[in-house]
């Protein structure tokens, strides 16, 4: 019910934040109306990291207290990542055309080092595939979530540390944390957005991992049916050896 | 395109998926508990 409610007010906070990007901000003085498309993209980019951060610590957990529980939150901050790295990427493609133009620059460190992200998340929902062990899963699952995590900071100090088209950050850097390079209505409807989609994360964070639980349960029972069937056959077989 | 095409464009994406990914993410848990009861 508290997850419902949850919904609720995500669906809410989305729409209003969406409305207020869309038609209550003035366009940029250089970025024009393309300038609208930075709220999601920040946000899906910070909620890239927050979920592969949860996957990461998940698979840490995992390997740790041994509590497949722990596996399905990997999981399930994972298959989210995927989601808004694919949003980020998105979101700066259609930005970087008419700001930029062009839709992507293999040069960049930004754009690649992201791309890669994107790259080995995939590569951790194929690997989950490979076995249905859910214990040989989950190990070989948080191993490669937390190699994987490495990339998380390269990302995003990738503009630091390296040169590029991506600018640097605007807001979130200590030296303009209080001071941001932005006027005070953009800073206040990205960070609208961000606290949206973070809303909105959560909610689809724990659905994702109810699932999980569930798709869990299901192959348990599966897999019992067919221990069941084996044990019959062999019993069966038995019987008829004795007659 | 336009900028506003970019952005119009943008949103359905990113917002549009975000609700497919949700409606997606309840008929997968509704699909989940039919297969639990059916057994």
């Amino acid at each position: 019910m508290k997850t419902r409610i949850l919904g609720f007010v995500a669906l809410a906070a989305v729409v209003a934040a969406t409305l207020a990007a869309l038609f209550v901000v003035p366009a940029d003085l250089n970025q024009g109306d393309a300038q609208r498309i930075m709220y999601p993209h920040v946000a899906s980019a910070w909620l890239a990291y927050l979920s592969f951060g949860v996957t990461a610590l998940g698979g840490i957990l995992w390997l740790w207290k041994r509590d497949l529980r722990f596996d399905a939150v990997a999981l399930a901050g994972a298959e989210i990542g995927v989601m808004f790295t694919a949003f980020a990427i998105w979101g700066g493609m259609m930005w970087g055309r008419p700001v930029w133009g062009v839709y992507w620059q293999w040069e960049d460190p930004r754009l690649t080092t992201t791309a890669l992200l994107l790259a080995l998340y995939v590569g951790y929902l194929l690997l989950r595939r490979l076995t249905e062990d859910p214990e040989r899963r989950a190990t070989r699952a948080a191993i490669v979530g937390i190699v994987a995590a490495v990339d998380i900071p390269i990302v995003h100090f990738s503009v630091e540390w390296w040169r590029g088209l991506h600018q640097t950050a605007t807001i979130a850097s200590p030296e303009r944390a209080l001071d941001p390079a932005a006027p005070m209505v953009f800073v206040a409807t990205l960070l609208g957005m961000l606290g949206a989609f973070t809303l909105a994360w959560l909610y689809l964070v724990i659905r994702r991992y109810q699932l999980a639980r569930a798709e869990l349960a299901r192959e348990e029972l599966a897999r019992l049916g067919r221990l069941r069937a084996v044990q019959a056959a062999a019993l069966q077989s038995q019987q008829e050896g004795a007659r | 395109m336009s900028d506003i095409g970019f952005v119009i464009v943008a949103y359905a994406v990113i917002v549009g998926g975000l609700g497919l990914y949700t409606v997606t993410l309840w008929r997968r848990m509704r699909a989940a508990r039919r297969d639990h009861e059916g057994r």
